[in-house]
């Protein structure tokens, strides 16, 4: 079962720079990888991952094959007004997995 | 029994042609790797220059297992709607594939960084590139040296 978790601090203060830290469940699996047998294993990553504050896009990641399994993605945004952040994944053969935090601006 | 000069000579031969190979596997695939790497450069710069200031890459100097290696950039800009960051890409000159991560973030970020994990296949050079909201591309660039590749464990499972 794909999982994720984020960290967003549950209030702050209007205007300050807050940090948000992402980390899903996923094996990254590259695609460069052999079984002991020769046979290539297949590739299987996130590709997209997309961060929205109140449905506005405000961060948005492209992923590789580079990334390590469970891939941590940490970022800042600015707290501008109460609301929901969603965390949305997007990967190889249907992986979608989205997350919901949310922040309360004083 | 002697060996004769003939048979010697066919045993050295024999002998050298798989180390040629070998070695000229090793630089193809160098070459190859450098060219996606230039190709992953120009498509990110397309011809515009790149300047080595205001991005900071963070990468831990020497690293025992390249699977999982922490990276932060950082770049040096107000994050006004008039001057921002537009992205971030990281890339690799020896992994199998040069992109590493692409970022497109904006004024709402606050700080123009970036925090995450990565896999590195070589002891190698990492080039994290930014755009600013005027076009212009930063740049910064960090040496790794790594004792266990990443792509070591192929054939464990």
């Amino acid at each position: 079962m794909a999982r994720a978790v984020v960290t967003v601090p549950p209030r702050a203060r209007r205007g300050e720079i807050v940090e948000i830290k992402t980390l899903a469940q996923h094996p990254m699996e590259t695609g460069f990888r052999r079984t002991q047998t020769g046979e290539l294993i297949p590739r299987d990553i996130i590709r997209t991952f997309r961060c929205s504050y109140n449905g506005t896009e405000v961060f948005r990641a492209e992923l590789h094959p580079a990334i390590a399994a469970n891939p941590l993605i940490a970022f800042t945004t600015v707290a501008t007004e109460s609301g929901t952040l969603s965390f949305e994944w997007a990967g190889d053969n249907g992986y979608t997995v989205t997350e919901i935090a949310a922040i309360k601006v004083e | 029994m002697r060996t004769t000069r003939r048979q010697f000579l066919l045993l050295t031969a024999c002998a050298a042609v798989p180390a040629t190979a070998t070695a000229q596997l090793d630089s193809n695939l160098a070459a190859n790797r450098k060219a996606a790497f230039q190709a992953a450069l120009k498509k990110i710069i397309g011809d515009s220059p790149v300047r080595k200031e205001r991005v900071k890459l963070v990468l831990p100097p020497l690293i025992d297992n390249g699977n999982s290696v922490p990276l932060t950039v950082s770049v040096e800009s107000p994050m006004t709607e008039a001057d921002h960051v537009k992205a971030i890409h990281v890339l690799t000159e020896k992994n199998p594939l040069p992109d590493v991560v692409s970022v497109t973030l904006g004024p709402r970020a606050g700080r123009a960084t970036l925090t995450t994990r990565v896999r590195l296949a070589d002891t190698q050079t990492v080039t994290a590139i930014a755009q600013t909201s005027d076009g212009a591309f930063w740049s910064d660039t960090a040496e790794v040296v790594v004792t266990l590749s990443a792509c070591l464990e192929e054939g464990l499972i």
